[in-house]
């Protein structure tokens, strides 16, 4: 069963899975009944989110490899969202086929319901950018008629032309403000009811004076009228919110794929013997749920039939799997490793462990305080400002200088054109849009929008170890004396096993292990294989019965971590001792955090010396060990109480609640489904240099954000006065809006450039935390050994 | 001055038109992978059979 873990991309194309693949799709995602769309003409639709689709390669690779079936008639890969559609005729093919394909290629798809997804906003979205077309149309072509007024101005036009261009100014202008501006007016309206004022307010009313006065003054055949202002500032703005939106909808995509890929359907056995796929939401207790190999358990019960390990990793923190039999509680988001289990449900929805963390979660959000954008802060006090000024304008020509109410308003409409936030309004969604495909690319996903601004703002580093300083995963602690050919046969035994132990004797033997056929698993115990010498036997010290004391042959290290025992007939049994590497990278991402000023702190559910032996390898003098998830929560809360602003890097389950207390919380992909659902940050990839890429770019879209701000404040401070001393005609109005929007986007632009960027003036390029010097140098100080990396760095 | 009186029409109808393509590209959904079709130029087959070459 060629089932790879990780990115496939760029994957070569694969012969159709077998059927031993296709049923172990069967057993990890159940029935996909409810996910399957039947077409007109027979054939059936099915989405899938795809994890993995990284480049074009992907796209070709995947729909070449789907559509060598002859039963598919169409697939189609959608790279934005990493999303994949499939039909075919169900008479020929069934979907887990399909799906295991991906499988052999190295993708991980889960199928989703479209209509379970927010179709509504991508009918807003939609909308929004219709506004935008007609807009710009809008503008580009009053603009031109525009233009032709102002160098006539300078010839010889006579007022009926001009007055003709503005009548026709005046019919593509108007209809276009009242469809385009609707996103505004709406806003400013609810704003209104509301007895607020937003940044819509001013928007609407510069927009609908500078339009109504424009017709107005066009009726009088008058020199001046707004249109161009009018439309252009629609225009600008429009993208503005286009931008902000899309970031946005690219966060809550995000969004949707964690959760997506996290609901499957619950194999539930009815009391007739049959098996049924039910919602997770569906489930009661007492039921009994049928759990297959390799895939996670569902709900909280107690084991009625079958012997397995059980991975509470997610859960408890703890790495290595535990055995199970009858009579034993499991946990919801447990993983059933090596033997299929029926479960009586003892709790289910409200009353699981899961919806316990949940609530502590929930609980935690309220508790933060509500975060407000630097762009709602401004726009707070700019709004007033704004609409003071147009009416101090007002005031002053009209009864201060006597000028008549039509130029006195023309004035005050100018002042509010020149201060509406077109560059402002561009300032931080541009530098969001730019910021989020620059970590996207580096498979860093943005779950949301303020989340830059948080992260930003840290000035404390709060992590987990298992999982997330550590890989989660052991590795074989390597024994000189062992006899490499003795490592071979173990592995040989090992690979018929899904074991992580049995999984990490396998990967330290090397390439080219050959699987021993008729091994026989003993779950929650060991393995057999009935060699020609004799009886094969690879598991725990009970299952070998070996005496607490026994020694191995050939020695080995006398580490306290976990273990497996290999016995061979005539022989003294080999031990193998597995530890849990830290992840290449760890050690140098916590130093520069360090440089940068960052305290760093170290919590963990792990024993004391674990915990201890990791903080002083890292160089991490705040560390808790033995610590709960109520714990973690409280240490987080302290911190803020204490005026720090923390970020929270966790992984498991136990992470959540404090993950949701942190100013901003970060998780691997390969983190519990809730923590991914709880961090604002979620990353891929097998190194932790992300978070400080994460980091890095925050810092980068802070400063832009800040200068297109100043720039935006320094071209206010330029014309404001002019507009108000009744010099600005509308050329200038329009000029000096488009050129201070686009100087704006331009200086935007920068963050895309600084591609894998790193501080300004930082002598380390963001490469040099991925390159394999540096993790061959960090490889080469284990933990286990108990070393001091930092100290050596820091000298 | 009485080449405005078509000129102007004739800009009018070409942004009339740009904007009814750019409507007509949205609604057919060509907007909705914006990444993927940077890539899809790219391809050296294009698709030998017609299967694929539907949108929806």
């Amino acid at each position: 069963m060629g089932t790879l873990v990780g990115g496939g991309c760029c994957a070569p194309l694969v012969e159709g899975p077998d059927a031993d693949a296709t049923d172990a799709v069967r057993g990890r995602l159940g029935p996909l009944d409810p996910y399957l769309i039947a077409e007109p003409d027979g054939h059936i639709t099915l989405n899938m989110m795809v994890e993995g689709i990284t480049c074009g390669g992907c796209i070709s690779t995947i729909e070449r490899s789907l559509l060598k079936e002859e039963a598919v008639s169409k697939a189609r890969v959608n790279l934005s969202t990493g999303r994949l559609k499939v039909t075919y005729d169900p008479e020929r093919v069934a979907p887990e086929h399909l799906i295991a394909t991906l499988d052999l290629l190295g993708y991980r798809a889960v199928p989703y319901d479209p209509a379970a997804l927010q179709e509504g906003r991508d009918q807003e979205d939609k909308q929004l950018l219709r506004a935008m077309a007609v807009a710009g149309f809008a503008a580009a072509n009053v603009m031109l008629l525009s233009v032709a007024v102002w160098a006539g101005t300078y010839q010889d036009m006579g007022p009926a032309t001009r007055t003709l261009l503005h009548w026709i100014s005046a019919l593509v202008a108007v209809p276009a403000v009242f469809y385009a501006g609707r996103p505004f007016f709406d806003s400013a309206l609810t704003a209104i009811r509301a007895g607020r004022t937003n940044m819509d307010v001013p928007i609407s009313l510069a927009v609908l004076l500078a339009t109504g006065m424009s017709v107005f003054q066009t009726l009088r055949a008058a020199e001046h009228a707004y249109f161009d202002s009018a439309v252009t500032l629609l225009f600008f703005l429009l993208i503005g919110r286009f931008l902000d939106r899309r970031a946005r909808s690219k966060a809550r995509s995000a969004a949707e794929q964690m959760t997506g890929l996290s609901a499957t359907a619950v194999t539930v056995l009815l009391p007739d013997g049959s098996l049924q796929a039910m919602a997770p939401s569906s489930v009661e207790a007492g039921m009994t749920v049928f759990v297959p190999a390799g895939s996670r358990i569902p709900v909280d019960g107690t084991v009625l039939q079958g012997q397995s390990d059980v991975d509470a990793q997610l859960i408890t923190g703890e790495s290595l799997p535990e055995a199970v039999r009858p009579g034993i509680s499991v946990f919801a988001g447990a993983m059933n490793v090596s033997a299929p289990l029926k479960i009586r449900v003892d709790a289910a929805g409200e009353g699981t462990l899961l919806a316990e963390i949940a609530r502590l979660m929930e609980a935690a959000e309220q508790r933060r305080a509500r975060y407000v954008g630097i762009a709602d802060a401004v726009a707070r006090w700019y709004a007033p400002v704004v609409h003071t000024m147009a009416l101090a304008a007002f005031i002053f020509w009209f009864f201060g200088m006597g000028l008549i109410w039509q130029d006195s308003l023309m004035i005050s409409i100018a002042v509010l054109i020149i201060t509406c936030p077109c560059a402002l309004g561009l300032a931080v969604p541009v530098v969001q849009v730019i910021a989020c495909s620059r970590l996207m690319r580096q498979g860093i996903l943005l779950k949301s929008g303020s989340a830059l601004e948080r992260l930003a703002d840290i000035d404390t580093l709060v992590f987990d170890k298992t999982g997330t300083l550590t890989k989660g995963q052991p590795v074989l602690v390597p024994n000189q004396d062992a006899d490499p050919d003795d490592i071979r046969r173990a592995a040989g035994i090992a690979a018929a096993s899904l074991h992580p132990l049995s999984r990490a004797l396998v990967a330290a033997a090397g390439p080219g292990v050959a699987p021993l056929d008729d091994v026989r698993e003993v779950p929650g115990a060991g393995l057999e294989w009935q060699g020609r010498d004799g009886l094969h036997r690879l598991g725990s010290r009970a299952f070998l019965k070996l005496a607490e004391d026994a020694v191995p042959s050939g020695g080995g290290d006398s580490t306290s971590g976990p273990e497996i025992w290999y016995a061979r007939p005539g022989q003294a049994p080999i031990r193998f001792a597995f530890m849990d590497a830290l992840r290449d990278d760890a050690a140098a991402v916590v130093a520069e955090f360090k440089r940068l000023g960052m305290d760093i702190h170290l919590l963990s559910g792990d024993r004391d010396d674990v915990v201890a032996q990791t903080a002083s390898a890292l160089g991490i003098d705040a560390w808790e060990a033995r610590i709960t998830p109520d714990g973690k929560l409280r240490y987080l809360e302290d911190l803020r109480a204490a005026g720090r602003k923390p970020a929270m890097v966790g992984d498991g389950l136990n992470d959540a609640p404090a993950l949701a207390a942190a100013l901003v919380s970060l998780s691997p992909a390969s983190g519990a489904d809730i923590s991914r659902t709880a961090a604002d940050v979620v990353f891929q990839g097998s190194h932790l240099a992300p978070v400080l890429e994460a980091y890095h770019t925050a810092r980068d879209a802070e400063r832009l954000v800040k200068q297109n701000f100043a720039l935006a404040f320094l071209y206010n401070a330029v014309t404001v006065p002019l507009a108000f001393a009744g010099f600005v005609t509308p050329l200038l109005a329009a000029v000096a809006m488009s050129s201070s929007s686009i100087v704006v986007i331009g200086n935007a632009l920068r963050l895309g450039w600084r591609r894998g960027g790193n501080s300004p003036g930082g002598k380390s390029s963001g490469r040099g935390w991925t390159d394999s010097a540096g993790s061959a140098r960090l490889k080469a100080t284990p933990v286990s050994m108990g070393s001091d990396p930092s100290g050596s760095r820091s000298a | 001055m009485s080449g405005l009186l078509y000129l102007i029409p004739i800009a009018l109808l070409l942004g009339a038109l740009g904007l009814a393509a750019f409507l007509w590209a949205m609604r057919s959904g060509q907007f909705e992978d914006l990444d993927g079709a940077a890539h899809r130029v790219l391809f050296e087959d294009d698709t030998p059979d017609d299967r694929n070459h539907d949108n929806h």
